[in-house]
């Protein structure tokens, strides 16, 4: 009873921070300045579909190059010792203590023309290659920024399989490769498949990364919605339609993702039976 | 008996106090009077470095008291008057925004008749074109907007820089711009000689035709990094305000500042009173100690924007008052332009210009449609392709 008086405190929070926000979401999107229903919005998006694609696409790669980068990663500090462990993951922590602004303000004079990257390269006589104010650039930002977020779950997922499990995969004589695609992917699967969704949907809804090292030039919807309310334009409705139709798309690019959960299928097979 | 007598006596007490406090706290709260100040960031003298802390010497001359909060743009400024959840005496938006306000009945007519100081303002800011009536709007500061240049970069003289220069093939990649759609619109328009507040569209588009004809020369899109940019020889050009240009001088010998004779964007920030106010005889009283000649000179030294009273002018140093950055020749200051604010509808419209501008495609609006049915039916073929393995198994 104790316990069940408790969690109002949590259901009154979530529905004034979490509901009420949502709703006025959804109530700013489809009605005009006056208060009246409208549809206007939702189709003023349109205008904006290239600005959608790049965001998505700029997301689909950085979350890609994060999980390739990641996933070696998260696996070899799964194997080193335990005290070693703690010490690499503070580590790849580390930088997330430090404000997000800074970092990426860091970037900045590094990828600069004159900047540290540029010095370095000039040593050896090569001429400067413009690395900011590009598309990659905003990648390489975003990977960054995000590369904890795709780690962390990963190595959760694979210190969690149980050793034995393995050893018993290699009892049964199969190989170094039959090992990871049989036993240790799909069980270390859920840690993917979350790390992709915190390093997508970020990466997908940023804004400032793209604004310090994509020169402005490389707009996202982050931007798009930015522009909205702090533009001006002041348009809260067209951004709340902007906002909406991104949780739309980031709402199906969850479910596809939670379709090759297998522990999900499991725990269905089960209920069937 | 006499226990009832002591529990009325008791009850009498408690009685008296209450009412009593309650006297005190309403005489007291009469007696200190709070006005709530809405600024810009870094928009005030405050005490540091020596100089005058003018919300003090408010208080300590008139009695009441200045809360002082600041904001980060005209359109947070808006929002936040509009949703009426703050309640401000003072407040010091940009031109547009004041005709914007004004156009939404959201600002008082003030009481000239108290504010004896504003006879000190020079007639030219008097019936501004963001208030043609002159009733709701005291203005406080005022700038130009310029070119930053590197001397070492650019191969032009001072006196032949202007506008098109920032669309010169010479300098491709070594060009700033703002990122803001009125600012970056508003110097092509000068450039083409459109009015900054034109209402037609087809003026719009051409400006965002030769916005675009400018892009790939553009490094980057950028607002206050213009400032490191500069300063770092990252960039060669670049438009900036004139109140923040002695600062990167300073900082750079090789930077030069020029505001082109061609014309352009003067914008004032000005005092007004919202709808709202709690205290609007009080923030009158406000608005007329900031207009004291005195206490003016002290804000501008502190800004660095220029001051629209010539008086304080005089007072200032002999270095910045002759400095033709912030106080610009007569000849300029003739081809100025003032914003005023545009209907909401052509806004948007060139919102989406500018996001043309930048991204540089033409947008196709059924690219998104087609993008969230792709991804329905991949969710959808995701879905079926796991049911029967399900049903396989």
């Amino acid at each position: 009873m104790k316990i069940k008086n408790f969690s109002i405190i949590y259901i009154i929070w979530m529905f004034i921070f979490t509901i009420i926000p949502l709703a006025l979401i959804f109530i700013f999107a489809f009605t005009d300045k006056s208060g009246n229903f409208t549809l206007e919005n939702i189709l003023n998006v349109g205008r904006y579909s290239n600005v959608f694609l790049l965001s998505i696409g700029l997301g689909a790669i950085s979350t890609i190059i994060c999980l390739i980068l990641g996933y070696p990663l998260a696996y070899i500090i799964s194997k080193i010792s335990s005290s070693k462990q703690n010490i690499v993951i503070m580590l790849i922590m580390l930088p997330m203590w430090i404000n997000f602004l800074l970092r990426t303000y860091a970037w900045m004079t590094i990828l600069e023309n004159n900047g540290l990257l540029n010095k370095f390269l000039s040593i050896f006589g090569i001429k400067p290659i413009s690395f900011i104010n590009t598309s990659g650039a905003v990648v390489l930002g975003m990977i960054y920024n995000f590369l904890p977020y795709m780690i962390l779950p990963i190595y959760a997922a694979i210190v969690k399989i149980d050793k034995r499990i393995v050893e018993a995969a290699q009892d049964l004589g199969a190989g170094k490769r039959n090992v990871f695609l049989k036993v240790l992917a799909p069980l270390s699967l859920p840690g993917v498949i979350s790390g992709i969704t915190m390093v997508f949907v970020p990466a997908v809804s940023t804004f400032i990364i793209s604004k310090m090292l994509g020169g402005g030039s490389n707009i996202l919807i982050g931007d798009l919605i930015e522009m909205q309310f702090l533009g001006s334009t002041y348009n809260p409705n067209l951004g709340s339609a902007i906002s909406f139709v991104l949780m739309v798309l980031i709402f199906i690019s969850i479910g596809i993702m939670n379709q090759f959960d297998d522990s999900d299928e499991n725990f269905d097979g089960v209920k069937l039976k | 008996m006499k226990k009832k007598l002591i529990f009325f006596i008791v009850i009498f007490f408690l009685f008296s106090i209450i009412i009593l406090s309650f006297v005190l706290y309403k005489n007291n709260k009469k007696s200190k009077i709070i006005i709530n100040v809405y600024n810009w960031g870094e928009y005030i003298s405050d005490g540091t470095n020596g100089s005058l802390n003018v919300n003090e010497e408010f208080t300590k001359r008139t009695g009441i008291y200045v809360n002082y909060s600041t904001f980060q743009s005209n359109e947070s400024l808006f929002a936040k008057i509009q949703n009426g959840g703050a309640k401000y005496d003072v407040i010091i938006p940009s031109d547009y925004m004041v005709s914007k306000m004004i156009k939404m009945d959201m600002l008082q007519k003030l009481d000239f008749k108290k504010i004896s100081n504003y006879s000190y303002v020079d007639d030219s800011f008097k019936y501004p074109a963001y208030d043609p009536t002159n009733e709701y709007s005291v203005p406080y500061t005022w700038g130009l907007v310029g070119i930053f240049y590197n001397k070492n970069l650019v191969a032009e003289e001072e006196k032949d820089i202007n506008w098109n220069i920032l669309w010169n093939k010479k300098y491709s990649g070594k060009i700033l711009m703002f990122d803001n759609p009125r600012d970056a619109f508003a110097i092509s328009q000068i450039r083409l000689g459109i009015s900054l507040n034109s209402r037609n569209k087809s003026d719009w588009i051409k400006a965002a035709e030769d916005l675009k004809l400018q892009k790939p020369l553009v490094q980057a899109y950028v607002m206050d990094q213009i400032f490191d940019k500069m300063a770092n020889g990252e960039a060669a050009l670049a438009p900036y305000y004139n109140g923040d240009a002695a600062t990167l001088l300073e900082r750079n010998k090789e930077i030069g500042f020029v505001i082109p004779k061609e014309g352009s964007n003067k914008f004032v920030d000005a005092m007004c009173i919202p709808k709202n106010a709690e205290h609007p005889a009080e923030a009158l009283t406000y608005i007329n100690f900031m207009c004291e000649p005195k206490i003016a000179a002290e804000n501008i030294k502190y800004i660095g924007y220029s001051s629209p009273e010539s008086v304080v002018k005089n007072q200032l140093d002999k270095k910045v008052a002759n400095n033709k950055i912030c106080y610009p020749d007569e000849q300029i200051l003739k081809n100025t332009q003032l914003f005023t604010a545009l209907p909401d509808e052509l806004n948007s419209f060139i919102d989406s210009l500018w996001v043309n501008v930048k991204t540089g495609e033409q947008n196709n609006p059924y690219a998104l449609i087609t993008v969230l049915i792709g991804f329905i039916l991949l969710y959808l073929i995701v879905f079926l392709v796991k049911k029967k393995k399900n049903k396989t198994l």
